[in-house]
């Protein structure tokens, strides 16, 4: 049965975005979401150390030692780009002018909850950076990630058993399975499979009720 | 005559008592004032409060300074990254308390407190683990968690140019936590590659005003830097 590569998942979350949109791109596969908006569709990328209209990468002798993305990897800047401090950086996100956040997750809930930054209750050392911000201030939240864990259980869940980022934040969900968009008082609602695979099959692999439009 | 700088990293240093809470810029290496944190090593206050976003890599500056027990308590949003290995030592043996900060509420905790707003209300970590013992209340039908504002005895800031008066501006990525560490602190100290005589940083181009800054010192750095 075939998945989504990562490259396909950020590929297929940037088809969604478009012209205009204030966008941050969480650590992982969400970054790799900026090398598949095309250059003349304006996105414009915010980075939470104070950057807006961050570009791709630097070739490895251009780059700029004052210039990281929020995982600290080297980035560019587009004409039209801003540097602010990080107050005003996280007032732009807590104040909800970002039109859309981009993260990864351990687990997402039927009721839009969403677990990212901790694995348990009593993580060794559990790092929130700019997460809860994120969730609780971008006007939208979408999620990237596989569909279940490396040993095959759900991240689709009725419940989030990892302790929560934060409620109800989460509107879609890009997996290496499906499209999904977490509807209120209705759950997870199906907006595409991967070519080959069943509604029955998709829901094996998911811990809570998947529904249809049709 | 008003003259903030000072010539040496020991003189800009002098002073800090043991206990004292130290904000000290920087997103991961970025923006960091490492001649200062290496200073402080050899200025030698100890049992100290350290807010910064990340908890310090390899076995230098900030994670040298945790590594000699000098540090008491770590505020930080993203405490383990690449190499954060002496913070997660230090925090596994109970040697090392731990709090942990949502990356906004941790700038603006020290923005409030260089604006003198005592707590704020936010939405980000309502109902999760971090706003436990935090007073809740709702606003427009949505909870919110009162925070505190976090103000610092001492900031550690990495500036490009300075002038005499204090006035500071960064360069392009490293301004980050800077500008609101220099005004939730008592003593400002700033770190700067360059020294401009008084008039010549153009008004409309200062980030931070003297006014929040007490004294600076000027930094010697190689390529890429300059």
């Amino acid at each position: 049965m075939s998945s989504f590569t990562r490259q396909q998942m950020a590929a297929r979350v940037a088809d969604d975005i478009p012209e205009g949109w204030f966008v941050n791109l969480g650590i992982g596969i969400p970054t790799m979401v900026a090398d598949y908006v095309p250059m003349d569709r304006e996105v414009i990328l915010h980075s939470e150390n104070g950057i807006l209209g961050m570009g791709p990468a630097p070739a490895p002798d251009k780059v700029n030692a004052w210039l990281v993305n929020a995982g600290k990897q080297p980035v560019t800047l587009r004409p039209g780009g801003s540097f602010f401090h990080h107050a005003d950086s996280f007032g732009m996100i807590r104040g909800g002018h970002i039109d859309l956040c981009v993260l990864g997750a351990f687990e997402v809930a039927e009721n839009g909850d969403i677990a990212n930054w901790a694995t348990s209750e009593n993580d060794s050392a559990p790092a929130v950076g700019g997460a809860m911000d994120l969730a609780a201030g971008a006007k939208r939240l979408w999620v990237v990630m596989d569909h279940t864990t490396k040993d095959g259980r759900p991240k689709l869940v009725e419940t989030c058993g990892y302790p929560l980022t934060a409620h109800g934040a989460v509107q879609r969900i890009y997996t290496n399975l499906a499209v999904i968009d977490v509807v209120r008082g209705r759950g997870f609602v199906v907006r595409e499979i991967v070519p080959g695979m069943s509604l029955a099959d998709l829901q094996a692999k998911t811990g809570a009720v998947l529904h249809t439009d049709s | 005559m008003i003259n903030k700088i000072v010539q040496s990293i020991a003189e800009a240093l002098s002073g800090i008592k043991d206990g004292s809470t130290v904000l000290m810029g920087g997103f991961g290496a970025v923006g960091q004032p490492d001649e200062l944190i290496e200073g402080l090593i050899e200025q030698g206050a100890k049992d100290l409060t350290v807010v910064a976003n990340n908890a310090g890599a390899g076995r230098v500056g900030l994670a040298k300074l945790m590594e000699m027990g000098r540090v008491r308590k770590i505020i930080c949003s993203f405490p383990r990254s690449a190499g954060s290995t002496v913070f997660e030592e230090l925090y596994r043996a109970g040697k090392l308390e731990l709090e942990i900060v949502p990356q906004g509420t941790l700038a603006e905790r020290m923005r409030a407190a260089g604006a003198g707003i005592p707590a704020f209300f936010t939405p980000t970590a309502a109902g999760t683990k971090l706003a436990q013992g935090k007073e809740a209340r709702d606003f427009n039908g949505r909870p919110h968690i009162l925070e505190l504002a976090l103000p610092g005895d001492v900031a550690l800031v990495e500036a490009w140019e300075a002038d005499r008066w204090g006035n500071l501006t960064y360069r392009e990525g490293g301004r980050n936590f800077n500008p609101v560490m220099a005004m939730a602190a008592t003593l400002t100290v700033a770190q700067t590659h360059h020294i401009r005589e008084l008039g010549d940083i153009a008004p409309d181009n200062v980030h931070t005003p003297g006014i929040y800054v007490q004294r600076v010192v000027q930094v010697a750095r190689g390529a890429p830097w300059n």
